[in-house]
């Protein structure tokens, strides 16, 4: 048990260094999330009345985005240079070390988004009540993007067109939480309680921690196999 | 084949059996299609009453609802086959799986399009955000991912695999959806109109619709079969038995 668990974090720690050794992709993500979101007030026009009604939406949707950025990253490396083959082949359960990969994932491109979300939101003159809702709702939502995200990449590991595939695939199961992320911020936009959004996104979260590295587990072995 | 009494349920299992099984069927379901569908035509043209409300135009829910049930009937068929491949390791399922794909996808099309026709007139609008139309448009997009997963590999066998993975997390996700868009739907209050509000339909109406649903049913059941046939042939093609058979042999030389 112990053993597995310094696995875990070994992998993570591992991810994280790889990720702090080639800073560019994760800055990438992340300057691609500011971008998308500054497009839509050029698109759109400058009315701050309209702007403050969609920002939860333009906010929840570059993060989608911006969280498919790294999805196709995140097993391809370890798949190249055989990694892959010997977590599978190590004592310690595939899901776990899958697991923590995810986790790895979710720290260098799910983090820094939640992190980012509110400078933005103020952008769209959001209140500070409702930046508050935002950071809460990406700090549940985010982790249910890597994880959902995660089952694609895996599906999609080593295949012609892996990226545009995977967005393909992944993104209309990210429909529920852009739904219930986007709703929290914007029920206390008009002035009412998000608990029910942030509980089913909460729901989901759990549901996901349990079954999205178990079905990235299956999908990792048929692409070894 | 054994000489027990037991039914061997694996019997069909093997392409090489169902094959032909499937090739005696097709026909049956044909006529059944092609039967069913000039019932359920002559009473939805000639015997349903005019809605009062909705007058002629409501005709072309004898089209749009059989074939938006087909398409979410047809994932579950689907996603049922992809996780009996998975669970048994049973080739047949996977080319099941993957046979029953275009034709949900072109269900799902086809309910979007004719709903689409319906709801100018009614609406006023080709299309409104509601709960219904939104996640029938979503199930659109799985099975189109879905297929495209299956297109990218080129290991059949390892196709199967990834697409019965994905189909049956598609068929978790897909209640999650469906009741994420309806609250989302609830919550925006944009679409006034709503598909439950209709009126309490006419016995000869709902008749209609049933006998086109079963018309719909079993030209996908040809269909899928057919399909599953032409998959059978191309994957098995190295095989004696593919070789030995006379349509194949035909054309061979």
């Amino acid at each position: 048990m112990n053993a597995s668990f310094a696995s875990v974090l070994a992998i993570i720690r591992r991810d994280l260094l790889l990720a702090m050794r080639r800073k560019s992709e994760v800055l990438t993500a992340l300057f691609f999330f500011i971008i998308v979101v500054s497009l839509f007030p050029l698109g759109i026009g400058p009315e701050p009345a309209l702007l403050k009604k969609i920002a939860p939406g333009i906010l929840w949707v570059a993060a989608l985005l911006a969280t498919m950025l790294g999805l196709a990253r995140l097993f391809a490396p370890d798949h190249a240079d055989g990694t892959l083959e010997q977590m599978v082949l190590s004592p310690t359960p595939l899901g776990l070390l899958i697991a923590g990969k995810i986790a790895a994932h979710w720290i260098t491109t799910g983090l820094p988004l939640v992190l980012l979300a509110p400078v933005l939101g103020i952008q769209f003159d959001l209140n500070t009540e409702a930046l508050g809702i935002l950071v809460i709702a990406l700090l549940l939502g985010t982790p249910l993007l890597s994880l959902i995200g995660a089952i694609g990449a895996a599906l999609t590991l080593g295949l012609r067109g892996g990226g545009v595939l995977l967005s393909l695939l992944v993104l209309p199961l990210y429909v529920p939480t852009l739904i219930f992320g986007a709703g929290a911020v914007e029920m206390v936009v008009s002035g009412m309680s998000a608990a029910g959004h942030l509980s089913l996104l909460a729901a989901m979260l759990a549901m996901a921690l349990f079954f999205a590295p178990w079905a990235t587990t299956a999908a990792l072995r048929i692409a070894l196999e | 084949m054994s000489d027990n009494k037991i039914i061997n349920w694996f019997k069909y299992a093997s392409p090489q059996s169902f094959y032909p099984l499937a090739g005696k069927m097709i026909p049956w379901f044909w006529a059944l299609a092609a039967l069913f569908t000039i019932a359920g035509l002559w009473i939805s043209f000639f015997v349903a009453p005019t809605d009062a409300t909705q007058g002629e135009g409501y005709r072309i829910i004898f089209i749009h609802v059989p074939a938006a049930w087909m398409s979410m009937f047809l994932y579950c068929v689907m996603a049922a086959w992809a996780g009996i491949g998975l669970a048994l390791n049973t080739r047949l399922s996977g080319m099941m799986a993957q046979a029953i794909a275009p034709t949900g996808a072109v269900m799902a099309f086809l309910s979007l399009w004719t709903g689409a026709f319906w709801g100018k007139p009614m609406w006023g609008a080709w299309w409104v955000w509601d709960a219904r139309l939104t996640s029938a448009l979503i199930l659109f997009f799985l099975y189109i991912g879905f297929i495209a997963l299956q297109a990218a590999i080129d290991d059949a066998r390892r196709a199967d695999k990834a697409g019965a993975i994905l189909a049956l997390v598609g068929a978790v996700n897909v209640p999650i959806i469906y009741w994420s868009v309806k609250w989302w739907n609830t919550l925006h209050q944009g679409a006034s109109v709503s598909v439950m509000k209709a009126p309490a339909m006419a016995t000869t109406m709902l008749w209609g619709m049933l006998v086109m649903a079963i018309a719909f049913w079993m030209y996908a059941i040809a269909l899928v079969l057919t399909r599953v046939r032409a998959i059978i042939l191309e994957r098995e093609a190295h095989t004696e038995w593919v070789k030995e058979l006379p349509e194949v042999k035909g054309n061979g030389q």
